[in-house]
């Protein structure tokens, strides 16, 4: 049997690429293992299926997730409505002690003390003279029994009191037309608040739990407390206080969770 | 003859059309996110203490990632899902294939089933309990909606939680909707699969209908 030479294509284009290109390029070219594309296009497809599950945390699936998340804070900004109070409730259904949660166990609380705490004040502000405990304790109180809803998924009635946030940013003559204000917390937490939530009737500084100074586990001296926001987003223990309108990074938000996290 | 009548003819309507098709593998990949990364979420506080998803089933390393995928998600599914109900409500789609349910009917299909005279035949017509099957979980995926706008806006949708009473009742209300998804997909895939014409209309198309003829299982019993 003989092999019939195949005629010219009619496909064919008459004019070739130049072979010079292919000399140029060789180094390239021997670098091309056509295994290492095989293997790699496997584990490629072997990943997406086998560890399907922890794709989450590559830097492309991050980004676009992240980017998801970015567009529902914009969204739940919208959806919030700035004078719609939270539900209350009587103060038969609070509960005592409330509950713990931090990103560490409640033995590893470190007491603040009230004698050399101070809120340092930073930013958009007029009067930045820091306060002392018995500044801050010696404020008109507002009481809150609200529902404190965590990121996990339970939730308890509290028994907040302390002075108002909007009355005390009005106080000091911070500007209230800035975006943000960032929390700094004595155990190194950080937070960050939109200002509409700041501004909201039910978002207050507590000193008190059920009528009594909030205890060291729960952030004395004091701590934010606002009936619009997961459990996480009302920093303990907090140090100082930055009115601003650049975008202030907080501690469970470079871990992923949603910035804004309003309920 | 209109000239209505001729396109129809010349183009006859497929059983899924395309759109349906779309929107019905645009949920599958929804829900499929939606389940794992909500099993995710639940494990991290459960509502049962006998009840955690093994790890493997969850989709997301850790909690934080279980919520950024079920919040992403959550626009797939619910777009998707409100473009169906438009969809279905518009061209008469539901109405056609789901109703109407008749007591009689379902009777009559479960003694077929029972005595294995089941049709299979016409894959164009649902009976009865493949009818109900399907309103009850277009409508645990409207409780999955409703449940979990409750959950992520208790405060700003406060209305919602009313309905439901607590906060953890939407919670529970949530769980049991996925449920009754999750066992309405053991049956739902476990049919496709040994029906494989099913899965097949639901790539291709599947066979020409004649979508003036109203349809009823009793025409499927009597064709078999």
């Amino acid at each position: 049997m003989t092999l019939r030479t195949p005629s010219r294509s009619i496909f064919r284009p008459k004019r070739t690429v130049s072979q010079d290109v292919l000399k140029e390029n060789r180094r390239l070219i021997e670098q091309i293992d056509r295994r290492k594309v095989l293997r790699g296009g496997l584990s490629l497809g072997a990943l997406t299926f086998l560890t399907g599950c922890d794709v989450s945390e590559n830097d492309q699936v991050q980004t676009a997730l992240r980017a998801v998340s970015s567009w529902n804070d914009k969204v739940q900004s919208v959806m919030f409505r700035p004078n719609h109070l939270a539900p209350t409730f009587s103060e038969s259904q609070v509960v005592i002690p409330p509950r713990f949660n931090a990103h560490y166990d409640v033995e590893d609380v470190k007491p603040v003390g009230g004698a050399g705490w101070k809120l340092e004040l930073a930013g958009r502000i007029e009067n930045k003279k820091p306060w002392t405990v018995r500044d801050i304790y010696a404020l008109p109180e507002q009481e809150l029994i609200i529902r404190h809803i965590c990121v996990e998924g339970w939730d308890y009635i509290g028994q907040w009191s302390g002075p108002n946030l909007r009355q005390f940013l009005e106080r000091i003559g911070a500007d209230t037309t800035a975006k943000y204000i960032a929390f700094r917390c004595a155990d190194g937490y950080t937070e960050s608040l939109d200002m509409p939530t700041a501004l909201h009737p039910q978002t207050i500084l507590a000193t008190k739990y059920a009528r009594e100074p909030i205890t060291d586990p729960f952030g004395f001296p004091i701590r934010l407390r606002t009936s619009t926001k997961l459990g996480f987003k009302n920093a303990k223990w907090i140090v100082s206080m930055e009115v601003t309108n650049d975008f202030p990074e907080t501690y469970y938000g470079k871990e992923g969770f949603n910035w804004f996290s309003g309920i | 003859m209109s000239a209505g009548d001729t396109a129809l003819r010349r183009h006859p309507r497929k059983l899924h059309p395309l759109p349906l098709r779309l929107m019905h593998w645009t949920n599958a990949v929804a829900i499929f996110i939606m389940i794992g990364s909500g099993w995710k979420i639940y494990n991290d506080e459960v509502i049962f203490g006998w009840l955690h998803f093994p790890e493997f089933l969850t989709i997301g390393k850790w909690a934080q990632h279980g919520l950024q995928w079920h919040f992403l998600g959550m626009w797939i599914f619910a777009i998707n899902g409100f473009a169906y109900l438009i969809y279905g409500i518009v061209t008469g789609r539901l109405r056609r294939m789901l109703l109407p349910v008749r007591w009689s009917e379902l009777i009559a299909t479960i003694k077929d089933a029972l005595s294995f005279r089941l049709s299979h035949d016409d894959p164009t017509k649902y009976n009865t309990v493949q009818k109900l099957l399907y309103i009850g979980v277009i409508c645990a995926g409207i409780m999955m909606v409703i449940s979990g706008l409750t959950i992520w806006k208790p405060v700003q949708l406060s209305e919602l939680l009313t309905l439901f009473g607590s906060f953890q009742n939407a919670r529970l209300v949530h769980f049991l909707s996925m449920s009754a998804i999750v066992s309405f997909l053991v049956v739902h895939i476990a049919l496709a699969l040994l029906v494989p014409q099913t899965l097949v209309a639901m790539l291709t198309g599947g066979p020409a209908i004649d979508d003036k003829q109203p349809s009823t299982s009793i025409e499927t019993r009597s064709a078999s």
